[in-house]
């Protein structure tokens, strides 16, 4: 037996099914209805999705969108256990509490690098092209089965508890799959052509320095633009990085490579489309500003920006 | 060649930067990109959907990382870990906001430098650990902390986290971009080693600590600058009730707002 995706996704679902039903029956929720089929609709997803024909998920997707999009995915009353007793129950498991926690990225980092050695008659035991996600999936498990032992509490508590963190995330946790479907779409439709097409046509790109900070600033434009560094990267190198710095300057290729995905990485830094980078942690750590985390990383990206184009016009050539 | 690109798919960009500066639904915006951009691109309605449709499954990866973590993390808060984390960063004098996540921004950038991406990420370290501890840090020194500045905090070590994963992954030569990059330059016919491509990682990633670690002393300095003078009561007791009721009020309160 092989561990791939699939099973990560229909553990996914199960979760999302019982925080949506769980939702669904709490009278208590403002707005039980909405919110609680807007993840009864993503549990299908990864429960069935891709048995379901394309377009019939692309309602579904739709549907979500408007439900969240007007209001529909409002939170819950967190029911949390009092401060004071939570301080006490940290007091007496002490630093015990953090192991759990902490066999995520263990068991995750055991999985990567033993994946290779787990292999029973030929058949690998995890999905080879998939390891870390998969050691990631198990060392969740794992976690969840070692913090029941040392809390004492049960699984059935910790369905209540994702809960109350699904209903905190609200549609911030669906955002980044769905910047990621726009990615793909986007491809499909060229619009990396046409941006590459804009970017090269109205520039004069005879000063060496001009060529370069093109290539750098229109890596970190284009990222904010597609929220994904690895989007940005076949069109600038396609279009300015080979034809111009490569072709006409002869730049180091392995040194421009790097610098122009870092450049990307900057311009990561600056967008609400990285939600999953910037827009989730907002969610998670309860800013009342979704743009918090953006705001703070902003004068490090930039400064690391222009860091990279100096590097790249002293070093490259 | 020039007249054949198609500008019009654009407006899915377009849509995108308008709904986000008048502040629509992220949600809300990005599904209407799609479907502007599909139809710019000359789409049949049927195909529009077919195309949102197989794009999000073919995605579904991409919220595991996010979702699959939260029981067994909302379990352990339930009993005690952020305080916990709070608690044992206050036993540490020598602590403050700032040292506490140059340290997190160097161990990160490092074990994402060598492959170990995993060791950190927003729902398993930084919301339960990394982002308590810089706030009990400095509730340790300056007592009870404004709501801003609590936010300032935990902004910071979302901001830390990402930036020793980006600079730190990308000189880590089994990376998936790299390969992407190697893939892509050599497709347009440059030849480049994967190691090549790695080590030239290495001076971005050093001035990327260099410039972020020099923003979070500042940060300390801000802090020393901002609560050092009004109310030092320091060393302020960690169970001090007024900080306890205060952090309560101020997840409750979020809670709704979310």
């Amino acid at each position: 037996m092989t561990i791939t995706l699939d099973y990560l996704f229909w553990l996914t679902g199960i979760v999302l099914l019982i925080v949506g039903g769980m939702i669904v029956i709490d009278r208590e929720h403002p707005r039980r209805f909405s919110a609680g089929g807007f993840w009864l609709l993503y549990a299908a997803v990864f429960l069935v999705g891709d048995r379901l024909p394309p377009p019939v998920v692309g309602v579904v997707v739709i549907v979500m969108a408007l439900i969240a999009g007007f209001g529909g995915v409002t939170a819950g009353k967190p029911k949390q256990l009092p401060e004071a007793q939570r301080r006490a129950s940290a007091q007496r498991l002490g630093n015990r509490l953090f192991l759990p926690a902490l066999t995520i990225p263990f068991v995750t980092v055991v999985v990567t690098l033993g994946a290779g050695h787990l292999v029973f008659g030929g058949t690998p035991l995890v999905d080879p092209k998939n390891v870390t996600l998969i050691g990631f999936g198990i060392g969740c498990v794992i976690a969840l089965g070692y913090a029941c032992v040392t809390t004492r509490d049960n699984v059935g508590q910790s369905m209540k508890e994702a809960r109350r963190l699904v209903d905190a995330l609200s549609w911030a946790a669906v955002l980044p799959q769905l910047l990621g479907m726009l990615g793909l779409v986007f491809s499909d439709a060229g619009v990396g052509k046409a941006v590459a097409h804009l970017s090269t046509a109205y520039i004069d790109m005879d000063l060496r320095f001009v060529a370069v900070i093109v290539y750098c600033v229109g890596m970190a434009l284009f990222t904010i633009i597609m929220g994904n560094g690895f989007a940005a990267f076949p069109v600038m190198t396609g279009g300015v990085g080979v034809p111009v710095l490569y072709g006409i300057f002869h730049v180091n290729p392995a040194m421009m490579a790097a610098i122009g995905m870092f450049s990307g990485y900057t311009g990561t830094l600056m967008t609400p489309m990285a939600a999953n980078f910037n827009m989730v942690p907002a969610a998670l750590l309860e800013l009342p500003d979704r743009n918090a985390v953006i705001r703070v990383q902003i004068p490090t990206a930039i400064c690391i920006l222009v860091a990279n184009i100096l590097l790249l016009n002293a070093f490259g050539f | 060649m020039q007249t054949a690109v198609n500008l019009w798919p654009l407006i899915g960009v377009a849509v995108i930067v308008v709904g986000f500066v008048l502040r629509f639904n992220p949600m809300l915006i990005v599904a209407a990109a799609a479907v502007a951009t599909g139809i710019a691109a000359g789409f049949s309605p049927q195909h529009i959907l077919a195309a949102i449709g197989t794009g999000f499954i073919k995605t579904r990866n991409i919220p595991l990382i996010i979702l699959l973590p939260l029981a067994v993390i909302g379990l352990l808060e339930r009993h005690g870990l952020r305080e916990r984390a709070q608690m044992w960063i206050g036993s540490i004098k020598a602590a403050t906001a700032g040292r506490l996540l140059i340290v997190y921004l160097l161990v990160r950038e490092l074990t994402a430098a060598v492959g170990l991406t995993g060791l950190g990420g927003h729902p398993q370290m930084v919301r339960p650990l990394i982002a308590p501890m810089a706030e009990g840090a400095t509730e340790n020194r300056f007592g009870r902390l404004p709501d801003a500045i609590r936010f300032r905090l935990r902004a910071f070590a979302a901001a830390t986290d990402n930036v020793g994963l980006f600079f730190g992954e990308d000189i880590f030569v089994a990376f998936g971009a790299i390969v992407l990059m190697t893939t892509l330059l050599k497709e347009a016919g440059v030849s480049v080693e994967p190691m090549h491509v790695a080590v030239w990682g290495i001076p971005t990633a050093i001035c990327a600590f260099v410039i972020h670690a020099t923003r979070l002393w500042l940060l300390d300095r801000r802090l020393e600058r901002e609560l050092g003078g009004a109310n030092a009561q320091h060393p302020a007791n960690g169970a001090d009730p007024g900080t306890a009721a205060d952090t309560h009020t101020d997840t409750a309160r979020a809670g709704d707002e979310a």
